[in-house]
């Protein structure tokens, strides 16, 4: 059942790739993503996997690569970050209305400017809407876990959908740390190999991509919105099998001590980590705080979360994006969104945290919640520990 | 739960050495992080990597501020960085020189426990280079009882095949030669 190792994320994330046994991946470098570029190039130099590595000339051809590789039927991979994600803004929703099972990894980073290499996400925010699912990781276990599960997820011809799997830069993938890599048995008898629905061929002419008219093209974003809908129901297939095979449990929504909480903090990522610790000690203090981690954020799981808020008092968003003159951070306008209809809803308060590789400790997320606790921010939101 | 920070120059191996670290901690079935101050780093200047090591998981994922063990890779640091920022007061500041107590004090006014390791001098005689970052690890080992030093073994034997065991004799070496200066 697997090997317990030490290992960096990044590093962990690309063997992942391997034993899903991809045919082909366009990578183009870029900080933090760069360990992942590296990896894959030594997987398929070393034969490790029966696939070719396409070396490109920016990640606007890596997506271009990829989504021509996968239509003519491979099992591929590329890995991006940052300035890189929006370079891919333009292929990303045509990766999706194309229907083809494309898994990408993103090394979350700040997006310029000022030029700023380390972690938030602001990066994938802004390709909410490109109709990818998109998983979010908290530690490299997971990040290993769902490299695998997107596959999965990706391939079922009930969803036929790309799926970025998204780990914090640096704080995931240049961390070393324990994890537990499937065997490639394991892996194989949980992901068949890759039957594609139609292919570039030959010998059987076929168009994808084609143009549509005005009355064919709303029919066409419906279709995509109610693929990427009802994927949330393989999504829980998919992980209910990972966990009777592997034993480990994911959910859209994964709380910690909400039952019984007065307050509790949102999070995204790998802060979530760092916030079940603050938990925990405001907990020795006698406040009943709790969490939510949300690990899918398209489909955005809204029936997991109106059973995760149910009782709690005041919630605190914490968003490591900022969504210029809008209404919060996105992802406290999509929660805030989700309950509008709800008879009962907590008071939702909002902090920015995190932005461009500022460190958010034990005690900040402690200092969060009392202030939540205490009564609504003054602001919409509010940039936690700003200065100015 | 063990927080360490590794202070070398760029291109000395302090990346490597908590890679080692944490993978000898992990080797021995408990958990461990090993991390690189995050961000560009250039050949030559100061950076700092970072260890975590616990029996139970590790949560935290934040920076570390106060640590209980500071490693100077490279001695030439301790005049232009504050090695001991931070550091415990019943922590240990682990040195690689060969000067003593009194001309360290010119850089260094951390009162607590303070340790040296001629590692540069056993690096040149067991590996033939200046390079004191496995060296090093020998010396953080018995002064931290962060691993035992055999679960080092492994790691090094992985990361340097035929060159591993002139490793492994540097950080032993350093195990047994690394002294206390300053009891603290």
């Amino acid at each position: 059942m697997g090997k317990r190792i030490g290992m960096e994320v990044a590093v962990a994330a690309s063997e992942a790739a391997a034993l899903c046994r991809f045919d082909m991946a366009a990578v183009y470098p870029i900080t933090p993503q760069s360990h992942i570029a590296e990896h894959l190039s030594d997987i398929v130099n070393d034969g490790r996997v029966d696939a070719s590595f396409m070396t490109v000339e920016s990640e606007h051809s890596a997506l271009s690569a990829v989504i021509g590789a996968s239509a003519a039927g491979a099992r591929v991979i590329t890995a991006t970050s940052s300035q890189g994600l929006m370079y891919m803004n333009e292929i990303m929703p045509i990766a999706s209305g194309m229907r083809l099972p494309i898994v990408m990894l993103v090394a979350n980073r700040a997006v310029s400017s000022p030029i700023n290499i380390w972690n938030d996400h602001s990066d994938i925010m802004p390709m909410r809407d490109t109709g990818w699912v998109t998983f979010f990781s908290d530690n490299g276990q997971e990040a290993v876990d769902m490299v695998i599960q997107a596959y999965k997820v990706a391939e079922r011809r009930d969803v036929m959908l790309p799926v970025n799997v998204m780990m914090d830069g640096f704080q995931l993938t240049h961390m070393v740390e324990p994890l537990i890599m499937p065997d490639q048995e394991e892996v194989d008898r949980f992901l068949p190999p890759l039957v594609p629905y139609a292919t570039l061929h030959p010998d059987k002419p076929v168009s994808m991509g084609t143009l549509g008219m005005p009355d064919i093209f709303t029919e066409s974003q419906k279709s995509k919105d109610v693929a990427l809908i009802n994927s949330i129901s393989v999504i829980r297939e998919v992980w209910k099998e990972w966990e009777e095979l592997f034993g480990r449990k994911y959910e859209p929504v994964q709380t910690y001590l909400t039952e019984d909480a007065d307050v509790a903090l949102v999070t995204m990522g790998s802060m979530g980590e760092t916030a079940e610790v603050a938990v925990d000690e405001l907990r020795k203090e006698g406040i009943k705080a709790g969490l939510i981690k949300i690990k899918l954020w398209r489909p955005f799981p809204f029936e997991d979360l109106k059973n995760a808020v149910k009782g709690i008092r005041v919630l605190a968003v914490t968003d490591r994006a900022v969504s210029f003159g809008g209404p919060g951070g996105p992802v406290c306008s999509e929660i805030r969104s989700a309950l509008y209809d709800e008879p009962s809803r907590p008071v939702i308060v909002n902090y920015i945290i995190g932005l461009g590789g500022r460190d958010v400790q034990v005690a900040d997320f402690m200092t969060m919640v009392k202030k939540a606790a205490a009564g609504k921010l003054s602001e919409p939101y509010e940039y936690y520990g700003v200065r100015g | 739960m063990l927080e360490i920070r590794w202070h070398g120059r760029g291109g000395q191996g302090a990346v490597t050495s908590v890679e080692l670290l944490a993978l000898s901690a992990i080797g021995e079935g408990r958990f461990a992080q090993g991390f690189p101050s995050f961000g560009p780093e250039r050949r030559g200047a100061p950076v700092a990597a970072f260890n975590r090591v616990d029996d139970k998981q590790i949560k935290i994922r934040s920076g570390i501020y106060n640590p209980d063990v500071v490693v100077v890779l490279d001695e030439s640091l301790i005049a232009m960085v504050d090695v001991a920022e931070g550091l415990k007061r019943t922590g240990t500041l682990i040195v690689n020189t060969t000067r003593n107590l009194e001309e360290l004090r010119a850089n260094i006014t951390f009162e607590g426990r303070i340790a040296v390791c001629d590692a540069t001098g056993i690096a040149w005689k067991e590996l033939g280079v200046p390079i004191t970052n496995t060296t090093m690890l020998g010396a953080v080992v018995r002064m931290s009882a962060a691993v035992k030093l055999e679960s080092l073994d492994i790691p090094i034997k992985e990361r340097f095949g035929r060159l591993a065991i002139k490793n492994q004799t540097a950080a032993k070496r350093a195990w047994d030669e690394v002294r206390i200066i300053n009891e603290g």
